[in-house]
């Protein structure tokens, strides 16, 4: 590894980014825009469809009550046995309500609007319920998917930002050329990694921190553990990225690739809802995409204050995860100087 | 002689096509060596074969007696015939970068001045013209002073001004004796550069020598050329002379012979025109089509 001529690439590939304005301002922009839609939609009307959690004992019986209000179209019930863990999803948006029947008695978020309409729906229906808040300081849904948002945006530059450029680069013989050199394939690709890994977590500081200024970020844990559990899930979708474009020469390949990568990730790493009540084979394939434990992490660090260790089965898949994307990547990865 | 590249036996086949058909030749150090031939001749998939790029099918190339091992290409310059620079780098950032992939380069003024790149060294590359993109693709090519140059079609699309100022840059650099190959499907580049040629066709060597050997192998004869209402039919038979349309051929061993015997037939020598045999013509003798069809 020489690092003389790995340091050249890097600034390079930084200059070339920095300098393509287009897509430096899509990746400064398009973040933002999200995350000022998402505040004004979800200050008004809310989710469409509602969850609500039954904190349950084994062995008693649903009450006529319950039953009743089970009979509800597109509400989703999840059961809870312990209620700190139930209020904590209230508290953090997975849920809208929490009804305890054994005891009569409710709580709300009074930060969610989706929590305030589902009460109005309950009342509707029955009467006699003790009213309780969640307890701990309630978030609002802008702090809920922030993580999301800011791990899609990172998702989306890690994926496409190398996979696609690779697979420019060996098109258009940018690598055929960089071949001929004496910088070898491990000097490319980890400088490619690394400054990727710069791009997106300056890029993503900068979208939060300008965010934070008109949003004020709700913020329990440490902006250390945030940092790394950022770094962690970007340099594991680059490793991701560079799988998938170790071998191509197309385009349009890559393109096809990398949607189909992206967009399940993006639908079911908790970006946008909680998958909280999914059924459980959904949560396994969840399990298996990088987004769904940057996100969660992240959310866990800034909702409910955790730390690096608390959040060990995430850090730890993710490392897994890069390892096997990277060893898969530098196998596979070819110049591929043939016609 | 001493031998700076050896080509020895070189297969290349791509499923069920032959690209490179049992190719040989020797690259003497300090020359200029041409490999020609139509599109689809093999030229560049043999010289990709010699820079490492590609990995041959069957046989070998020798630098100067040795196997091509990875360290080659710190002693190389490869200007390549499509290459895409990095979009947003300008001219002088892309020299940095490419020297920083060499232990030993030439200094850049030195780069600057010979490839004449001068007046567009903060011009990004995307905004390059033409010439002005093959020079600085050439400056690549000479960053880490190698002694071998690789240049594959390197006038390919610029216009009769860019080429010539390109075959001066050549000359230049070969006048430090430097061992240039260069592909190429224009007759006259390889005429004015190679010292050497080799012509290909359909992956095979068919013909290989210095350009005179060739020309004075192939072609005898220098051609006359005449109007065609200045040659009377009957004469024209009498001498088997080739009628082009427009002019008559009249083949000659000995050009003042040729034209005492014109003017003992009273032909007139307005519009006469005498050529010797080119590379082009020795193609179309060879293969049976000019080369630049």
């Amino acid at each position: 590894m020489n690092f003389h001529r790995f340091f050249a690439v890097v600034k390079a590939r930084n200059i070339e980014f920095f300098r393509d304005r287009s897509s430096l301002g899509w990746n400064l922009f398009f973040p933002v825009l999200l995350l000022i839609g998402f505040s004004f939609i979800f200050s008004g009307e809310g989710r469409p469809s509602y969850k609500v959690g039954l904190i349950t004992s084994d062995g008693v019986e649903q009450s006529t009550k319950q039953k009743a209000l089970m009979q509800l179209r597109f509400i989703e019930f999840i059961d809870y046995q312990k209620l700190k863990l139930a209020t904590d999803k209230l508290s953090r948006h997975s849920i809208d309500l929490l009804i305890d029947y054994e005891n009569n008695r409710y709580w709300v978020n009074e930060e969610s609007s989706s929590s305030y309409l589902m009460e109005k729906i309950f009342l509707g229906e029955q009467q006699g319920f003790a009213r309780l808040e969640s307890s701990g300081k309630s978030i609002r849904y802008v702090d809920w998917v922030l993580p999301g948002i800011l791990g899609m945006n990172m998702m989306f530059s890690c994926l496409f930002g190398v996979g696609y450029v690779i697979v420019r680069y060996r098109k258009n013989s940018v690598l055929k050329r960089l071949k001929a050199t004496p910088l070898s394939a491990l000097e490319f690709v980890s400088a490619q990694l690394v400054s990727r890994l710069f791009i997106v977590m300056f890029m993503s500081t900068v979208v939060y921190s300008g965010c934070n200024l008109f949003f004020e970020f709700f913020m329990l844990g440490s902006y250390f553990d945030l940092f790394v559990i950022g770094a962690l899930g970007a340099f594991c979708l680059i490793s991701l990225g560079l799988l998938v474009a170790s071998r191509s020469k197309s385009e349009e390949l890559i393109g096809g690739l990398l949607n189909l990568t992206s967009w399940p990730m993006m639908m079911l790493s908790g970006v946008w809802f909680s998958l909280e009540g999914a059924p459980d084979g959904l949560k396994v394939l969840a399990d298996f995409m990088p987004l769904t434990h940057l996100v969660a992490g992240a959310r866990a660090i800034i909702t409910e204050g955790a730390t690096l260790s608390d959040i060990s089965f995430h850090v730890n898949i993710l490392l897994v995860m890069s390892a096997v994307f990277l060893i898969l990547g530098s196998y596979l990865f070819s110049w591929n100087t043939e016609r | 002689m001493n031998a700076a590249i050896s080509v020895q036996s070189l297969c290349k086949h791509y499923q069920d096509v032959c690209a490179v058909d049992n190719v040989s030749f020797e690259v003497q150090q300090g020359h200029c060596f041409g490999l020609l031939g139509p599109n689809g001749a093999g030229k560049t998939t043999t010289i990709e074969i010699m820079e490492g790029i590609i990995k041959a099918s069957s046989g070998q190339v020798l630098y100067r007696g040795q196997q091509v091992d990875s360290n080659i290409s710190q002693q190389i310059g490869i200007q390549f015939q499509h290459t895409a620079l990095q979009d947003f780098l300008t001219v002088k950032e892309t020299l940095s970068l490419f020297a920083s992939f060499y232990q030993e380069t030439l200094p850049q003024t030195k780069l600057i001045e010979l490839c004449d790149l001068g007046d567009f060294l903060d011009r990004d590359n995307r905004l390059l013209s033409g010439g002005q993109r093959q020079r600085l693709l050439l400056a690549l090519a000479l960053i880490n002073d190698p002694k071998i140059i690789f240049l594959d079609e390197p006038t390919t699309g610029l216009d009769p001004h860019a080429r010539r100022n390109f075959w001066q840059l050549i000359k230049n650099i070969k006048a430090q004796n430097k061992t240039i190959i260069l592909t190429t499907h224009y007759m006259d580049e390889a005429e004015q550069l190679c010292d050497d040629i080799v012509i290909m066709e359909q992956g095979k060597v068919i013909e290989a020598g210095t350009p005179h050997q060739l020309l004075a192998k192939h072609f005898e004869d220098v051609f006359i050329y005449l109007p065609c209402e200045q040659v009377s039919s009957e004469l024209q038979a009498q001498y088997c002379w080739k009628d082009l349309g427009d002019r008559i051929e009249i083949p000659s061993k000995n050009v003042e012979h040729t034209l005492s015997l014109l003017m003992q037939h009273q032909v007139a020598l307005d519009g006469l025109h005498v050529k010797s045999a080119n590379l082009d013509d020795l193609f179309l003798k060879l293969t049976g089509h000019s080369l630049q069809s």
